[in-house]
């Protein structure tokens, strides 16, 4: 793996553009700024085009004999399907109001990560080949001619770009580069071009269940391995049922969260949570991811994943699903899901909480309840009991994940569960300019969380980390929340390299550390087994033994 | 100077001012029935025939996904509180859905929320550098000045294709000329429309990210409507032709029946001219993003998704792994582990036979 920059060298951006016009600036593949290219073996497994062995680095990426055509067919194709393309394509103005929103602009100074520029990049084919403008005029209208480098630029810039919408708030006819990515990735997809970190998670979330590719059984040991931490933190047994007929809900959480530290710790919060209302819940072994890596490839490839979630719920006949916490899960959730079905699912019924009696009537249509919404139901009629000074240790600040906060709006749900399992004078917002709709992205998602990308991961998500700095300077946050499991994947690495001072955690965790069970052992530690406040000379005694 | 940039800027600056001489001189050559009928007449059809036709072609191409932009929080839970703010950034009703719009369209609500984030030297923090984050309005300010300025001053024209001159035309004269100072009477908005585009076309020079990316359509119409300020400005305050064939010439045209008076200078033929063009011009550039705004998919529809189930038209069934195919490969596994199978897996004793 490519080595990577201090810091102090990587926060040195240089924002000065280059000399030469844009359409004549190639692009560059240096280690560490560019994602793998997919193997074959994955392309196979889902069936998707032109599988083959090929490098980014390679002088030749080995396109089909008529990528061209491919490429052209598919814009004209898509032009007819999405009025967004078309008019996107057509109304921006380039005012720049979306340059320095970027948080891989900020992050790496190219002016071609400017969202304007971004899908200048895809907007300069266009032109070329469907408009008359472009065809007469050529680069005076802003067109040029499609070659294999614009592919290659294509595949760099719409690899920097995370979906994260934070343009389409500030644009003044809310373009959104998100929709340009998806339809620029489809587009090179369709030519056999796809990123190893997407197409590998996708083919094994199709294959075996999740992104991770665990069996079916390695899915159930990992989840009743974190069951067995719970009662060896807590005393309190929280055992999971899988693929259990009849159960009331059906509940979806991202692999993130049962797979590595520190996701698996918000596992344990929902399980406590759940065994504590004695919840009929069952997770499945077939719907065993919440995220859907398959979005970042294609619409199709999105539906093609999520549709196991409706398809599951009703084999085995719960009432309604809930969902974990997650970024882009819940966009496609909520944004998707219904409109890939065709319908309402009726053989769910509208989301009812067994315990408050709640009807969730945002989700009527829908049948599927976000885990923030309904845990702030439960507080908000008092059936938690909470010992909030389990959570002493903590100072907490809230990362607004980019699709909860831009494509849904769940802004409140969970600061309400934050005020109440944390200590009064525990959380700290981070500047206004840098939460809620204005958030910015972790850096690393529509799967560019691959390892070999870390230093452009580490620019992009130097924005977020800043704005940590500053809170963590100014209040001695130690703690960053989000209702993310990718932002607990890529988070850490993020907050090690800028901020070590400050963990990462997952909002049901907290829940889970400050929940008060009638029959607990004493706690001494919180999910992590790190001492709370008051036992930190207990922790060490025993140590010492 | 990039041969990039030079390209983007002095083409369509000269193509300006090449489309001002055409016409001065046009004029002087006794093509005034060109310049002042046809080409109008032309102008507007292209306008119209234009504008229909691009937005006929957006409108045909489906909306397949529901994709608002939320900037608030959203409908849940009834004791989450929904202030206005947040009801009109992230609407889940009709009515919200054309507050949200009105307010874009009329305030330009998303550019006021701009901000601008520069990097900062900050030796305090270990990386030694720290991104800072303000409001910054002046884009906003600018934009919303123009465009006002703009409308007041197409409104104040209607003075010449109204007879007797409309009341809420002479009443927007009243109020535009409100600072008396010079004689005639000077239109705060003639001066506001000059200043706000001096400034659009000094920030994409100024900026060198902003030069990096602008092209020759974003300088077009800019000069364009330069052109257009400037030579109203010099046929009003400096050198005035006859107003009253001026009005001739107008009233001829929408009355379809078309006049050229004698007495109207070049000059004002190049003003005409340069309207023309940037009529026939609208439809086919970048100032569709008038109407385009109106169809923003992430702008124009309810944050509902979970409420009404928005319907793709082009929807498609997909070939999925079904959980049939993963029990088949992983049955006899899944039953070792507890898991609960829909087909128990057949007995070992038979297996054997």
């Amino acid at each position: 793996m490519a080595k990577l920059p201090k810091p102090q060298d990587l926060a040195k951006v240089n924002y000065q553009p280059p000399a030469k016009g844009w359409m004549h600036v190639k692009p560059e593949f240096r280690p560490g700024t560019y994602v793998n290219a997919a193997q074959p073996k994955w392309l196979e497994m889902v069936n998707y085009p032109y599988p083959r062995a090929w490098s980014v680095t390679d002088e030749d990426w080995k396109l089909p004999p008529d990528w061209k055509e491919i490429i052209l067919q598919g814009m004209e194709d898509r032009l007819k399907r999405f009025r967004s393309l078309k008019l996107f394509f057509d109304i921006c103005v380039r005012c720049g109001a979306c340059a320095d929103k970027c948080h891989f602009y900020l992050g790496t100074g190219d002016p071609k990560n400017m969202p304007v520029m971004r899908a200048e990049l895809l907007r300069s084919v266009y032109k070329r080949y469907f408009k008359p403008a472009g065809k007469i005029l050529g680069e005076l209208a802003g067109a040029r001619d499609l070659t294999e480098d614009v592919i290659k630029e294509w595949f760099s810039y719409l690899h920097q770009c995370t979906e994260c919408r934070r343009c389409s708030v500030f644009c003044p006819y809310g373009i959104d580069m998100a929709e340009m990515t998806i339809l620029g990735r489809e587009l090179l997809s369709s030519i056999g071009i796809n990123i190893e970190w997407a197409m590998a998670s996708v083919a094994s979330c199709y294959t075996k269940g999740s992104h991770i590719g665990a069996t079916p059984q390695a899915y159930k040991d990992m989840i009743d391995f974190l069951a067995e931490e719970n009662e060896r933190i807590t005393g309190i047994s929280t055992p999971v049922t899988y693929n259990r007929k009849g159960a009331e809900i059906l509940f979806i959480t991202p692999s993130g969260d049962y797979f590595a530290d520190p996701g698996s710790y918000t596992m344990m919060g929902y399980l406590l949570l759940f065994k504590y209302l004695d919840l009929d819940f069952t997770m499945s072994t077939y719907a065993a991811e919440g995220g859907n890596f398959g979005y970042f490839i294609s619409h199709e490839m999105g539906k093609r994943l999520n549709i196991k979630m409706y398809e599951e719920a009703k084999r085995l006949g719960v009432k309604w699903i809930l969902g974990g916490e997650c970024g882009h899960m819940w966009r496609v959730c909520n944004q998707y899901m219904g409109t890939f079905y065709g319908e309402s699912p009726s053989f769910l019924e509208v989301p009812k909480s067994p315990i408050t009696g709640t009807v969730f009537e945002h989700a009527r249509a829908h049948k599927m309840v976000h885990i923030s919404e309904f845990t702030a139901d439960l507080i908000r009629h008092g059936k938690l009991k909470f010992d909030v000074s389990r959570n002493a240790h903590i100072k907490l600040t809230f990362h607004d994940s980019c699709n909860p906060s831009r494509a849904m709006g769940i802004l409140e749900e969970p600061r309400y569960i934050i005020r109440n399992v944390l200590p009064e004078g525990h959380f700290f917002e981070m500047p206004p300019n840098t939460i809620r709709e204005k958030t910015f992205c972790c850096g690393s998602g529509t799967a560019l969380n691959a390892d070999e990308f870390m230093e452009t991961r580490m620019k992009a998500g130097f924005p977020r980390a800043n704005a940590v700095r500053y809170v963590h300077e100014k209040y001695g946050v130690n703690h960053l929340g989000c209702i993310c499991a990718l932002d607990r994947a890529t988070l850490p690495p993020l907050m090690q390299y800028w901020v070590p001072e400050v963990e990462v955690t997952g909002i049901t965790e907290l829940v889970g550390n400050a929940l008060v069970f009638p029959d607990e052992i004493e706690r001494t530690t919180d999910l992590r087994d790190r001492p709370l406040v008051g036992f930190e000379e207990a922790e060490e005694e025993e140590e010492a033994e | 100077m990039t041969d990039f940039f030079k390209m983007h800027f002095f083409v369509p600056l000269a193509a300006v001012l090449g489309l001002v001489a055409m016409a001065y001189f046009g004029a002087q050559a006794n093509l005034q029935w060109v310049f002042g009928v046809a080409i109008p007449y032309l102008a507007i059809l292209l306008f119209f025939e234009g504008l229909i036709y691009r937005i006929v072609q957006w409108a045909r191409s489906p909306v397949p996904f529901r994709i608002p932009t939320t900037c608030g929080q959203q409908e849940s839970l009834p004791w989450i509180e929904r202030t206005l703010a947040d009801k009109l950034d992230n609407p889940s009703k009709f009515t919200q859905v054309v507050g949200r719009m009105a307010l874009e369209v009329l305030a330009f609500r998303s550019l006021f929320r701009n901000t601008r984030t520069e990097l900062k030297k900050h030796p305090e923090f270990p990386e030694g550098q720290k991104l800072v984050h303000w409001s910054y309005k002046w884009l906003w300010l600018g934009a919303i000045a123009f465009h006002y300025a703009f409308l007041t001053v197409l409104l104040r024209h209607l003075r010449f294709v109204s007879e007797p001159v409309w009341g809420f035309v002479h009443r927007l004269e009243t109020v535009d000329g409100f600072v008396n100072f010079y004689t005639p009477v000077v239109y705060l908005t003639d001066i506001v429309l000059l200043t706000a585009l001096t400034y659009l076309l000094a920030r994409r020079l100024a900026n060198p990210a902003m030069r990096y990316l602008s092209l020759a359509a974003d300088y077009f119409p800019l000069f364009l409507i330069l052109g257009i300020g400037l030579t109203g400005f010099l046929l009003r305050y400096i050198y005035r032709t006859d107003i009253t064939a001026v009005k001739q010439l107008a009233m001829g045209l929408v009355t379809f029946h078309p006049v050229v008076p004698a007495g109207i200078s070049p000059l004002f033929f190049a003003h005409l001219f340069l309207v023309c063009v940037l009529f026939a011009y609208f439809p086919f550039s970048k100032l569709m993003h008038m109407p385009g705004v109106f169809l923003s998919p992430t702008r124009n529809l309810a944050n509902n998704n979970r409420q009404r189930v928005h319907i793709n038209p082009w929807n498609y069934p997909v070939k999925f792994h079904t959980y049939m195919d993963q029990e088949n490969e992983y049955r006899e596994a899944m039953v070792e582990a507890g898991i609960p199978v829909e087909i128990p897996p057949a007995a070992p004793a038979e297996e054997e036979k």
